[in-house]
């Protein structure tokens, strides 16, 4: 964990080293969803509602996935970039330290220009949670706070998935994206409104059901039987990332140098 | 002319070879056409309440499909790196060499790159997507002058959309970091095109700005051509205004890059 610190203290001075492009990316990085958040209210405008959800419900919703994807952006950008690692072959040096392989990747880069979009979804939670008509308590901020922390955990996974396909691809695959910034926009709206078989797989396969929509269930008094459970359940979209460490720990015996 | 034709056909036929990542591409445009289709599936299902949607359900979804397959020619994000690299490694001094303008030379480049990524992915999208159940088939045009005025304004929609991605290559003769305007054009950009949102759907007060700036003749235009949301007419009197456009914007265009070629300071050596 000091490693890690350390890593981060070294990149955040690397990065602004380069202010005004720092500071021009993270703005830029607030647009991004922005305009992302102003078509969903333009839409709420135009319709009124979707499948019985308002507009402060889905922008609560909106808020907790980008915040949770915008943090793992920041930490998991090592995974994300993976690929230029294993095809230029320096993943080889990253194995003869005496430390982790997960900790070093992790460490290997750190965007903090995603400041700019994490800032913007901090806005819309927080307007969403003032507008939002819900009696709030203590519960139901600590049920927030484990749907964002769980939901970076879920993209960590995704990342780490995607950066272990490369040990047997070696380039990066464009189609991890369809779970990342797919998954994204996609949780971006409470998953009823979606198809069944879609629902299936984001809820039992992928765990976004259990960040969003679930605990959105307890978080707005829409839930039938204990509330507890369902405080709860952001827990199990958590034990996501399990499997994918496992997975990523397989990768890392198999893998052979590009021997460049 | 035949040195730009044979530079044109050059990059073409190269861009013809990545088709691995077109089929990879293409998993990803299905995806999110689907997402995009279910979402408005159920923004509908209420929309009796809120009074009559300013376009239906039918037209969106060809909408939406066309946005997909033709992402190329309307994603102002695609880039070609090459020309980044040549600015600020100062290798444009190569460039400048060559018996051919720069903006003429770097414009059919540009073209051809995404006319090849546009033709591997275009066909199989539609052509898939017009035997899915409903309601995520995409319907044909309600007549032939639609499809024809579609085709036409979808040519000099990329026309367009190619002299508006110059400037960002320009930009980067000031800038030095193609970041900045790449962020800014591209997200400006694509909303103003209704990428985001279709343009149909945005209040008032913004249309009327959107309306005004050459973005949404890129992208909204063809496609709303296409599916009849806007008459035949109409879409003849939009391919003057388009066309109006591609001329101011390339007349601009070469104007600022002689300026910027003037003051270049080759890099390093």
């Amino acid at each position: 964990m000091n490693l890690y610190f350390r890593y981060l203290t070294i990149l955040f001075k690397s990065q602004l080293q380069y202010r005004t492009s720092f500071w021009l990316l993270a703005a830029g990085q607030f647009f991004i969803p922005f305009f992302v958040f102003a078509g969903v209210y333009f839409l709420f405008q135009r319709f009124g509602e979707i499948r019985g959800w308002t507009f402060y419900e889905v922008a609560l919703c909106f808020g907790v996935i980008h915040m949770a994807f915008s943090l793992s952006e920041c930490v998991a950008r090592g995974f994300d970039s993976f690929s230029a690692l294993v095809v230029s072959g320096d993943f080889d040096r990253l194995l003869v330290r005496p430390r982790g392989t997960v900790v070093q990747v992790l460490g290997s880069k750190f965007e903090f220009s995603r400041v700019g979009r994490l800032v913007q979804s901090l806005f819309v939670l927080i307007w969403a949670v003032t507008q939002v008509q819900v009696e709030w308590s203590a519960a139901k901020a600590v049920t927030l706070l484990l749907m964002v922390v769980c939901g970076v955990m879920i993209f960590t996974g995704i990342f780490i998935l995607a950066a272990t396909m490369c040990f047997w691809t070696i380039q990066g695959l464009e189609a991890a994206n369809i779970f990342t910034d797919g998954g994204r926009e996609m949780a971006q709206y409470p998953l009823t409104i979606y198809e069944k078989g879609i629902r299936i797989f984001f809820t039992f396969v992928i765990p976004f059901g259990c960040v969003n929509y679930l605990p959105l269930l307890y978080v707005l008094d829409k839930q039938e039987g204990s509330g507890f459970l369902y405080m709860l359940i952001p827990l199990a979209g958590a034990l996501f990332l399990l499997p994918c460490l496992w997975i990523w720990r397989i990768g890392v015996r198999r893998y052979r140098s590009t021997g460049s | 002319m035949r040195a730009y034709w044979s530079a044109g056909k050059l990059r073409f036929v190269g861009g013809l070879q990545y088709r691995s990542a077109a089929f990879a591409g293409m998993a990803t445009q299905f995806f999110w056409g689907f997402m995009y289709i279910m979402i408005f599936v159920a923004f509908y299902s209420h929309s009796s309440r809120a009074g009559t949607p300013s376009m239906t359900l039918g037209e969106l979804i060809s909408y939406i499909w066309l946005q997909q397959a033709f992402l190329a020619f309307i994603a102002l994000w695609f880039r070609d790196n090459e020309i980044f690299q040549l600015i600020t490694s100062g290798n444009i001094a190569y460039e400048l060499c060559r018996p051919c303008g720069l903006y003429e030379y770097w414009y059919v480049k540009l073209l051809a790159t995404r006319l090849s990524s546009a033709l591997l992915r275009c066909f199989p999208i539609v052509l898939v997507a017009a035997f899915l159940p409903e309601p995520y088939r995409i319907g044909p045009p309600p007549s032939a002058a639609s499809l024809f005025l579609f085709m036409a304004s979808l040519f000099i929609g990329l026309l367009v959309l190619v002299a508006i991605s110059m400037f960002i290559y320009i930009s980067v003769f000031w800038t030095m970091s193609p970041v900045g305007s790449l962020l800014i054009f591209g997200v400006l950009g694509e909303f103003m095109a209704g990428l985001v949102i279709p343009i149909p759907f945005m209040p008032g007060w913004l249309q009327n700005i959107v309306y005004a700036l050459p973005f949404r003749w890129t992208a909204d235009f063809p496609f709303r051509v296409y599916s009849g949301h806007i008459p035949a007419g109409e879409a003849l009197r939009g391919l003057g205004i388009q066309a109006a456009w591609l001329f101011a914007l390339v007349l601009i265009g070469k104007r600022i890059m002689t300026k910027a070629l003037r003051n270049v300071v080759i890099q390093g050596g």
